[in-house]
C-alpha cells in the first residue's frame, strides 16, 4: 500500500509520483491487473497487492494522428505481465511504430502529472 | 419455441428531419420536428405519446426535454445513452414496455445541430483517467488502432477498407437525401486523401452533419390499422464489453458476435433470412468488423468480403442502402437512422435505392468507441 490515502487510482498515481510503476496482483490467482481497480475485473478476487511492472512490453495496436503540428504516436501496449494499456511510443518517428515492437516504459511529467509513455527496445 | 416478444410491437411512424445543414434550428427543435412528422406519418396524434425514448450528446435530461417541449404526460420514459446504439436499445426496451402494457404510443427520437453550430462532432463523454492523458483523438483514434489491428492480424488492406466508403457512396448517389448526394467517389479518391490518424483518411470518416430523426412503435394489434405498412421488431439483443478502447478484450473482435446471435436466436432467423444489413459506419473499419462478426463472413474476412463492389448497389448483399455515416447523414449519434432506413425499405418507399423484395432488415447499432453493440431484426407481415 502507498503512503497515501484514497482508492487505486490515487495510490497508483502517489506511487507515479515517487517514480513507480506499479500494476496490482491478485494473490490467489497471481493474475495482473490495469488500470487499478477495487477487485480483479470478471472474476472480482479483491487479494490485490501492488507490485512492481516490468516496464516491458509489446504494440499491440498503433496509429499516428497527423495534424498541422506534427505526427504523434498513439499505441495500446501490451505489458509482459498481461493488461494492456493506452500510451504513446516516443523517440522514434511516429509512423514507424510497428505492431510487434519491444517497447521499454518511461515515466515522464506532462500537464503538471506523471505519465507512463514508451520507447523502442533497440 | 418462439420469443415472447417476438413479433409482438412494430414500428409505424417514421421521419427524418434538417438532415445535412440545418442553419438555425437547434437541437430540440430538430428531435420534436422528426417526432411530430413520425407521428404524422403513423397517423397517431400526439396526445396518444405515453412512452418517450431519447437521448443526445447535448440533454442531460433529454426525455424531459422532449416531454416538456411536445406537452406530452409519459408514463414510460427511458433516456438510456449507449451512445450511437441508443436507440436499438431503445427500441428494446419500448418493445417490453408496450407489451408489458406500461405505455401504448412509444416515441423514440433525436436531434442534433452540431455541423452548423460546431462545425465537429460535439463529445458528451466525460475525461477517462487512463486514455485522455495521452491526448487521442475520439472517438477516430479508437477505431483506427482497431483497423490497425486487423491490418496486422487479417491482412486486410487500404483498398478494402476504401472499397466500404466507395459502396456507401455509390448508395448515397441514389438516395436524395443524402448529404454526399451526387459526388462520386473512387477508390482512389479515398485512399489519395489526407491520412488523418492512420491508416485513415479523411474519407475512411464519417460525416459530421445536423439532423433528427424518430421512430413510433405501438403493439402489434393496433399497428394492423397504422397509416403504414408496420415493421415488426422480431428480435433485439445487445451486448457490451468495455468503456475505452484499450480496454476492449481484442481489437478485432466486437461484442455483436454475442447481440447478433442472440437476436437471431430471438427471430428465429439466420443470415440467409437477411434481405438488407445495416450497419453502424462511423468509420471503413465498422463495415468489415460487424460483417463478420454477424457472421455474413468469416472473421478475418471482411476486407476480402467487401471487395469489388460486394456490398455496392447491385452487389450480392445489400449494406446501408441510405449512404450510411459515411456519405449518408451523421449528427453525432447515427443509430436512429438504421430504423428508419430499414422501415423504408420494409415498406418499398425507398425509391431508386430499393431493395428488391426486401422483407428482413437487419440494423446494428454501435455506441462508443465499439463498446456498445445492439442488433436488431425488423420484417414486414410477411416475415412474421
Amino acid at each position: 500500500m502507498a503512503d497515501t490515502i484514497g482508492g487505486p487510482e490515487a495510490q497508483f498515481r502517489a506511487f507515479l509520483k515517487q517514480g513507480r510503476f506499479m500494476l496490482q496482483r491478485s494473490r490467489s490467482t497471481g493474475k495482473h491487473v490495469y488500470y487499478p481497480r477495487v477487485a480483479v475485473p470478471g472474476s472480482g478476487e479483491t487479494d490485490l497487492d501492488w507490485v512492481e511492472a516490468a516496464g516491458t512490453g509489446t504494440v499491440y495496436a498503433t496509429t499516428v494522428n497527423r495534424t498541422r503540428d506534427g505526427n504523434t504516436n498513439l499505441a495500446i501496449i501490451e505489458l509482459d505481465e498481461g493488461p494492456r494499456m493506452m500510451s504513446r511510443v516516443e523517440g522514434v518517428a511516429a509512423e514507424t511504430v510497428k505492431i510487434g515492437q519491444r517497447v521499454r516504459a518511461r515515466i515522464a511529467v506532462e500537464d503538471a502529472a506523471e505519465i507512463i509513455l514508451f520507447e523502442v527496445l533497440a | 419455441m418462439t420469443h415472447p416478444i417476438r413479433g409482438k410491437t412494430a414500428v409505424v411512424g417514421i421521419a427524418t428531419f434538417g438532415c445535412g445543414e440545418a442553419p438555425g434550428w437547434s437541437s430540440i427543435e430538430l428531435m420534436c420536428q422528426s417526432a411530430m412528422l413520425a407521428l404524422a406519418d403513423a397517423g397517431i396524434p400526439l396526445h396518444e405519446v405515453d412512452g418517450v425514448f431519447a437521448a443526445t450528446a447535448t440533454h442531460a435530461f433529454p426525455t424531459m426535454s422532449v416531454a416538456e417541449y411536445l406537452g406530452v404526460k409519459p408514463r414510460y420514459f427511458d433516456g438510456t445513452n449507449v451512445g450511437g446504439s441508443s436507440f436499438e436499445q431503445h427500441m428494446l426496451n419500448a418493445a417490453l414496455a408496450l407489451d408489458a402494457g406500461l405505455c401504448n404510443v412509444a416515441l423514440i427520437c433525436y436531434g442534433s445541430n452540431q455541423r452548423t453550430a460546431s462545425g465537429k462532432l460535439v463529445p458528451l463523454s466525460e475525461p477517462q483517467p487512463y486514455e485522455t492523458p495521452y491526448k487521442p483523438r475520439m472517438p477516430m483514434n479508437a477505431y483506427a488502432l482497431a483497423a490497425s489491428r486487423h491490418m496486422h492480424e487479417y491482412g486486410t488492406t487500404r483498398e478494402q477498407m476504401a472499397e466500404v466508403a466507395v459502396a456507401a457512396r455509390g448508395w448515397a448517389n441514389l438516395n436524395p437525401e443524402a448529404f454526399m448526394h451526387g459526388k462520386p467517389l473512387s477508390v482512389a479518391d479515398v485512399m489519395g486523401s489526407r491520412l488523418i490518424s492512420d491508416p485513415f483518411t479523411a474519407l475512411d470518416c464519417c460525416l459530421v452533419t445536423d439532423g433528427g430523426a424518430a421512430c413510433v412503435m405501438v403493439r402489434a394489434d393496433r399497428a394492423k390499422d397504422c397509416a403504414q405498412q408496420p415493421a415488426y421488431l422480431l428480435g433485439a439483443a445487445g451486448a457490451n464489453w468495455h468503456r475505452t478502447i484499450s480496454m476492449m478484450p481484442d481489437l478485432t473482435v466486437t461484442a455483436c458476435a454475442e447481440s447478433g446471435p442472440r437476436a437471431f436466436g430471438m427471430a428465429g432467423m439466420t443470415q440467409a433470412d437477411v434481405d438488407l444489413v445495416m450497419l453502424y459506419d462511423a468509420f471503413t473499419i465498422n463495415t468489415i468488423l460487424f460483417l463478420e462478426d454477424l457472421g455474413f463472413c468469416p472473421k478475418g474476412e471482411g476486407g476480402r468480403f467487401v471487395a469489388e463492389g460486394r456490398i455496392a448497389p447491385g452487389g450480392d448483399l445489400a449494406v446501408n442502402t441510405n449512404g450510411g455515416g459515411l456519405s449518408c447523414v451523421h449528427p453525432g449519434m447515427y443509430g436512429m437512422y438504421l430504423i428508419v432506413e430499414s422501415v423504408r425499405q420494409l415498406r418499398g418507399q425507398a425509391g431508386a435505392r430499393q431493395v428488391a423484395e426486401c422483407n428482413v432488415a437487419l440494423l446494428n447499432g454501435n455506441g462508443g468507441t465499439l463498446s456498445s453493440q445492439i442488433t436488431a431484426l425488423l420484417g414486414t407481415a410477411a416475415a412474421l
